[in-house]
């Protein structure tokens, strides 16, 4: 497998009027191409943070290489859909601010084969929970971006629709071989969709384990709840994080 | 086709925004007639109350000499000022949405500004710039700018902070975050604005006519008080709440066009 990403040493500190708090220490991971990576860990302990630094939101120390110019693409939690724009010009955001006006072919593409088509005039407004998650996800895809952020990409849905968004993203992300990297506090969720699961300490955060997740017949995020090995994880998992009630 | 449920239920909404017309017609026809028929008793006293039919006598004489001047020098004088207070305020808002240093510098002065009551600068205004037009529309625009501001400025702070992280994980810079996602973000916020300045600048020419001026309709009612005359005052209440109705409808249907029903 070939390295896409590698993180070295990040550190990362708040300042707040009172304190300094030390969010991120001493984070070292290396992504590997078409790998589906999950970071959970105990609330607070700088998940998102991570991603942010990722995306280049925020400054950090450290170091992180983006090999083969490996472009980034980041999805939060909140689909973020501009209620003012159709959908399709919702999806054609990214490419707008980049001023890159050939990959709109691409986009019609994205939209029709993830059953988006009839809706493609329409605003977010008439959209459902599921489909609008859908959209976010063709307007990360539209800039072709080569790793994924996803920042707790489901938690705003209903349990239902999570466990179809899902299956549905992970199969979008595994066509177009995309390579990914979530957050979540979802340990199910982790376990179903990700090939390596981090898991981090309480703050500051620090790799505490890392998972590499062996199902007996890897499968549908759906499906994989199902496989014997799941529980297994499941509860090392478990075990792991911090309980801080 | 619709069922027949579906059809009475559309009647019975009909109904009930018809009967809601009718009801907000028959106060204003009643009020007229009492009015008139407290005159034509001689219940009230018509020299200070006046009445209908000396309105529109009223109106009449007025026609006949220069009551539309007088309509037309307010409404410039209105439309001047509420598209100047719009641009200048949605100007300076942006302004300040760019400099955070900025906006947090004057935000006392804008404070303070907003609660002055306006008037009290008249007098200076007319010393400074004279008793005319110019003096009417830059106390129209103190007191439509300033609110202009603090209203769009608050409107433009509130834009979702995950949206504007996702422009940027786009890597967009501020001038696309302004315009492709602040503005339109703000729209409802700056049409709601315009309404409130349309009113604004109305109350600003009036003030400014009741100052200084020798047209328009403030300058009606200040002269028909001066003389006594409440028939030529109650006639220019009466032009200014049609003025104002018109003008609200006038925005009200940019509105319209402009807003995106979500």
């Amino acid at each position: 497998m070939t390295k896409i990403l590698e993180i070295k040493n990040i550190r990362k500190k708040y300042h707040t009027k009172n304190e300094e708090i030390l969010a991120i220490d001493n984070f070292s991971y290396d992504v590997e191409q078409g790998s589906f990576v999950s970071i959970v860990g105990p609330s607070g302990c700088g998940k998102s943070t991570i991603l942010s630094i990722l995306a280049g939101l925020i400054d950090y120390d450290g170091e992180i290489n983006y090999l083969n110019n490996s472009k980034i693409g980041y999805m939060l939690q909140n689909d973020c859909l501009f209620p003012f724009r159709t959908i399709l010009d919702n999806c054609l955001l990214g490419l707008e601010i980049k001023k890159d006006f050939q990959n709109k072919d691409y986009v019609l593409s994205l939209i029709k084969n993830y059953g988006l088509e009839d809706f493609k005039n329409s605003y977010p407004s008439n959209l459902s929970g599921g489909m609008r998650q859908r959209v976010a996800l063709i307007r990360t895809l539209a800039t072709k971006p080569d790793i994924l952020l996803l920042d707790e990409p489901f938690s705003a849905l209903d349990y239902q629709t999570r466990l179809a968004v899902s299956d549905d993203i992970y199969k979008i992300l595994k066509k177009e071989n995309k390579t990914a990297i979530m957050v979540t506090h979802d340990l199910a969720e982790a376990i179903s969709m990700s090939d390596k699961i981090i898991v981090m300490s309480k703050r500051p955060g620090k790799i505490k384990k890392i998972y590499d997740v062996k199902l007996n017949n890897k499968d549908l995020p759906t499906n994989n709840r199902k496989d014997s090995k799941f529980s297994y994880y499941y509860n090392l998992i478990w075990k792991d994080i911090d309980h801080n009630v | 086709m619709y069922s027949q449920e579906h059809l009475n239920y559309l009647k019975k909404i009909k109904r009930n925004n018809f009967t809601i017309r009718l009801l907000q017609v028959s106060i204003l026809v009643l009020f007229i007639i009492i009015w008139q028929l407290l005159a034509d008793l001689k219940l009230i006293n018509t020299f200070i109350t006046s009445s209908p039919k000396l309105v529109l006598k009223t109106i009449i004489e007025l026609h006949k000499q220069d009551l539309y001047v007088h309509i037309f020098t307010t409404i410039y004088e209105t439309i001047i000022s509420f598209s100047l207070g719009t641009i200048i305020g949605i100007l300076i808002a942006s302004i300040l949405w760019w400099n955070k240093t900025i906006r947090k510098v004057i935000d006392p002065y804008l404070t303070i500004l907003n609660s002055l009551p306006k008037v009290a600068l008249g007098p200076i205004i007319i010393i400074w710039f004279g008793a005319g037009i110019k003096s009417i529309i830059i106390m129209s625009l103190l007191i439509s700018t300033i609110i202009t501001i603090i209203n769009v400025t608050t409107s433009f702070n509130e834009t979702e902070l995950d949206k504007i992280l996702l422009m940027k994980s786009f890597k967009a810079n501020n001038k696309q975050i302004f315009t492709k996602l602040v503005i339109p973000s703000s729209m409802n916020n700056i049409i709601s604005s315009l309404k409130i300045n349309i009113s604004m600048s109305l109350i600003g020419v009036i003030m400014g006519e009741f100052l200084c001026c020798k047209k328009g309709i403030g300058y009606l009612i200040m002269y028909g008080s001066q003389v006594f005359n409440l028939n030529l005052v109650i006639t220019g209440i009466i032009l200014l709440c049609i003025i104002s109705a018109i003008m609200y409808y006038i925005v009200l249907f940019i509105e319209k066009k402009l807003v995106h029903k979500n």
